[in-house]
């Protein structure tokens, strides 16, 4: 039975199966819709009642892992991240992120932008493998250092900012907001010293320059990282490089051992003379 | 690397457009406002101002420096549009080579006609 607290709301959902289906189509399922409900749970709850077969992909359920990226109302968000009632309408659609092949119902397939992705090289590129297999210490890095890439390594590769993209959507060659973000992310680490190595992708037909700064994807991003700020900044920084401008620091060394001094003025506590009642 | 230098080039060109444009701009046709700040000149559409520049060697340089920026600019942002159309590698090769060659020819020509500009002014002006 409805309470005062439930709404109808029907969720249109955009159904595909390779192999039986011709083309993707639209069906509309009605559920009681709680306060506090989000589409995740919205859809888990059609997918109990109605839908049985509905395919989508979801983790954590708390905007960590990113996987419940989906066009929700047209726009690309996270399932889970996203409240049936902030969206203001009655019905809720939901289609798989565009911009990528879809699998099955809701769920894209993320490989391509993956395998961009892992050509970036985004991780730490260093020469000394032995440190690095076997840590000793951590290395070096004063805040500020920390802050030149922090929000960029907020990014959860949810797909969101791919799907966004109008340059993305149109040219093949882009390698696309996510994968130029994290090749960024990786190039402003002091603990880093790749640079060099990812400049022979960034430098080439894939990276940085076919960006329109259209911005969608800073705008769509659920994590509040700016990609296009990433983007625009990697071309400084490559041109720079290109015109002997950038100044070639070596990466950050591992921290020496403290070697500071024991405290000798702490104060002994006071003895107890609280006695009980 | 290769669309690092070309992307840089346009940025480039850009800031010399910028810069010649604006030049242009005050010369050509802001004349009544020099005027009114107190610097006075000749009409500059005049036949004696045109021809005076025709036979300057810094206006001839100017001409051809923003010649070739524009076309630098102006065809790279014209390639840029093409290749966003995903034309397979024969057709890229095509626009490449295509672009090349007219914005050349315009660049030749254009350079043509700036240093012939002093020996045409002089045989009109008589």
């Amino acid at each position: 039975m409805a309470g005062s607290n439930t709404k109808q709301v029907t969720f249109h959902l955009r159904r595909f199966e390779p192999g039986k289906d011709a083309e993707p189509h639209w069906e509309d399922h009605s559920i009681e819709v709680t306060p506090g409900m989000t589409v995740l749970d919205g859809l888990w709850k059609v997918k109990e009642l109605s839908a049985p077969s509905l395919a989508w992909r979801s983790s954590c359920r708390m905007g960590i892992c990113g996987s419940c990226g989906m066009l929700i109302n047209g726009r690309p968000r996270l399932a889970c991240n996203t409240q049936v009632s902030e969206l203001g309408s009655a019905i809720v659609a939901v289609a798989p992120l565009p911009n990528f092949d879809i699998i099955k119902d809701l769920v894209p397939d993320l490989r391509p932008i993956f395998e961009t992705h892992r050509e970036m090289l985004p991780y730490l590129l260093r020469d000394d493998t032995a440190e690095q297999e076997d840590p000793t210490r951590e290395y070096r890095q004063t805040p500020h250092e920390l802050e030149q890439y922090l929000q960029f390594s907020y990014c959860i590769k949810c797909g969101c900012c791919m799907a966004a993209c109008p340059t993305v959507a149109t040219d093949a060659q882009y390698a696309g907001p996510m994968p130029l973000g994290q090749a960024h992310r990786y190039d402003s680490d002091t603990r880093d010293a790749g640079f060099d190595r990812r400049r022979e992708v960034l430098a080439g037909g894939s990276g940085p320059w076919r960006c329109h700064f259209a911005g969608e994807c800073s705008q769509v991003c659920p994590k509040g990282v700016d990609p296009a700020k990433a983007i625009q900044l990697m071309k400084r920084q490559l041109v720079s490089d290109l015109l002997r401008l950038r100044r070639r620091t070596p990466p950050a060394a591992v921290a020496e051992a403290p070697h500071g001094t024991m405290r000798d003025d702490i104060p002994a506590a006071p003895p107890r003379t609280v006695t009980e009642a | 690397m290769r669309d690092r230098t070309l992307w840089t080039w346009h940025i480039g060109a850009g800031a010399v457009i910028l810069v010649l444009l604006g030049l242009h701009m005050v010369i050509m046709h802001l004349s009544g406002t020099l005027g009114f700040l107190g610097v006075q000149d000749a009409e500059p559409t005049g036949w004696a101002s045109v021809a005076a520049r025709a036979g300057s060697l810094f206006f001839t340089l100017t001409y051809v420096a923003l010649l070739g920026a524009a076309l630098y600019h102006g065809f790279y942002g014209f390639r840029n549009i093409l290749m966003e159309l995903n034309p397979g590698r024969t057709v890229r090769s095509v626009i490449n080579v295509g672009l090349s060659v007219v914005g050349l020819a315009l660049f030749a020509f254009g350079t043509w006609a700036a240093l012939a500009a002093p020996g045409a002014a002089t045989m009109a002006g008589g």
